[in-house]
């Protein structure tokens, strides 16, 4: 690991201020990633900026019916508070479906959002990786595909996101809070990460020293539900995974909200899917043409055909059981 | 760069002027010989190292120890001793919970972090609805300890032991 210098941030425009004026400094929350990276050698911060200290560890509800969520609320504290198990489900269980107790106990909320690629390539060296060393060349399109995405990936990389806590957040219509060495903005989550395109080494749409202070959750009323697929039963990252809010009124489809992990570079919220669905009748056959629809643009890598009818079926059993079921 | 840190471990108040690259795991092996808890993977992957971090069960392998200065920690060798073991430590031993030991403290302290979180009623990924407070079956048990490993498989053991522990 190559030597760095710490500092513990005590403001958030100061800390902007600090890593937006070092092109070597990185922000530091729960380390759960980038420490490893540090070790890996893919990554080598010349200035860590601790911001786990700074005032944004709490759960709030807002004056809206929403929720504040802090930057720097750990992951399994997320999961457990009460306002989002009863009132986003779909976010406890994402949350609770990622990791382990020891490592949702470190990662925080910011983190887990900015958390990097687990494709193999990416994380070792010795190997071409244009998301790690522009130019080089991507070693997973002719390589181990089994983990890759089959929707809006390009020529340059076909890594995907990760994270599950992001695509509850992307069906939730989640907005990123972000404070930046001049001033603060809103980024709605589905335009936080960015797809691969020429430029896959910029996995989000921040620039260098802005930093995440909350996610805003707006108040929802439909039900929710995340549903996993791996390939085993615990503390594995997803080959697929389905965020879903639906609402059914009268047999029809009110409201619906679908984010997809596993699939993309970014939580892909299947917009075509939703647009295909809302007035229409909630039955099987139905979101089940309605995955398809999305599916239509799928371009699946050589060792990953599977995701296309795997993403077909695990949308209609999520989308069946909110609507049959009516719960979580 | 060195940083002055003050930790408190097992009950003992240390300072140690530490390089920020060390991790809290190497700063507890190799600089204040505490070795209960394991270097495994050394990249969070398989809990040996896992130990309570303010009574929160935490890999130490990926936390920077210039990152926690302050902190207030217990490893299994902290959680009981030979003549009082802790009730997760008596039952690793009733129940065989082990075989080559290396995985054993991580698991022991993961546990005893673990059942803290189900006593305040976390849900799992195994919980049914994470509205409700979950009971803590032997499913529970599985899901919440699969971050640590024992390449050993002494898994059916553990599972009872924790069972005991919980007061099941």
């Amino acid at each position: 690991m190559r030597a760095f210098a710490f500092e513990r941030a005590t403001d958030a425009q100061a800390a902007a201020r600090l890593v937006a004026g070092h092109p070597g400094a990185a922000f530091l929350g729960g380390g759960t990633n980038l420490v490893d990276h540090m070790k890996l050698g893919i990554a080598a911060p010349q200035l860590l900026v601790d911001v786990t200290q700074l005032p944004f560890a709490a759960v709030a509800e807002r004056a809206d019916g929403g929720v504040r969520i802090g930057a720097a609320v750990r992951n399994s504290d997320l999961a457990a508070h009460p306002l989002i198990r009863e009132r986003y489900p779909v976010l406890s269980q994402a949350l609770l479906a990622g990791a382990s107790g020891q490592l949702r106990n470190l990662a925080t909320t910011a983190g887990n959002l900015l958390q990097r690629t687990r494709c193999p390539y990416f994380q070792d060296r010795t190997t071409p990786c244009n998301k790690r060393s522009p130019g080089s060349g991507c070693s997973a399109i002719p390589g181990y595909s089994r983990d890759m995405a089959i929707l809006g990936a390009s020529a340059h990389c076909i890594a995907t996101h990760p994270s599950d806590m992001a695509v509850a957040m992307a069906a939730l219509d989640a907005v990123v809070q972000v404070q930046g060495p001049g001033g603060e903005r809103s980024i709605p989550i589905t335009g936080l990460h960015r797809l691969p395109a020429d430029a896959p080494e910029r996995d989000t749409t921040l620039a260098h020293g802005e930093l995440i202070t909350a996610v805003d959750l707006p108040p929802t009323a439909g039900r929710s539900a995340y549903r996993k697929v791996r390939d085993r039963a615990s503390y594995a990252f997803a080959l697929v995974s389905v965020a879903a809010v639906l609402d059914v009124a009268g047999g029809k489809v009110t409201d619906v909200r679908i984010a997809l992990g596993g699939v993309a570079h970014k939580p892909w919220r299947a917009a075509t899917a939703e647009a295909r669905l809302h007035g229409g009748p909630a039955t099987a056959a139905g979101f089940r043409a309605a995955a398809d629809a999305e599916l239509a643009a799928a371009q699946p890598a050589s060792g990953n055909a599977f995701k296309v009818p795997l993403v077909r079926n695990t949308v209609t059993a999520v989308l069946r059981g909110l609507a049959e079921r009516g719960g979580s | 760069m060195e940083i002055t840190i003050t930790l408190t471990v097992d009950g003992h108040r240390q300072t140690a002027a530490v390089d920020t690259r060390v991790t809290l795991l190497d700063l507890l092996r190799e600089r204040l010989a505490v070795t209960s808890p394991k270097k495994g993977c050394d990249h969070g992957q398989c809990g040996s190292c896992t130990v309570l971090l303010g009574g929160r069960r935490i890999t130490t392998c990926l936390a920077l120890a210039v990152q926690h200065d302050g902190a207030e920690i217990t490893t299994a060798a902290g959680l009981g001793t030979a003549g009082n073991p802790h009730p997760v430590q008596q039952a690793f031993l009733d129940h065989d919970g082990f075989q080559c030991g290396y995985c054993t403290p991580g698991q022991i302290c993961s546990a005893a972090g673990m059942l803290a979180e189900a006593a305040a009623g976390w849900p799992s990924h195994v919980t049914e609805d994470v509205r409700t407070v979950p009971e803590l079956t032997a499913a529970e048990i599985r899901e919440r300890m699969s971050g640590n490993l024992c390449r050993c498989g002494a898994y059916v053991n553990i599972v009872a032991a924790i069972e005991q522990a919980a007061g099941r």
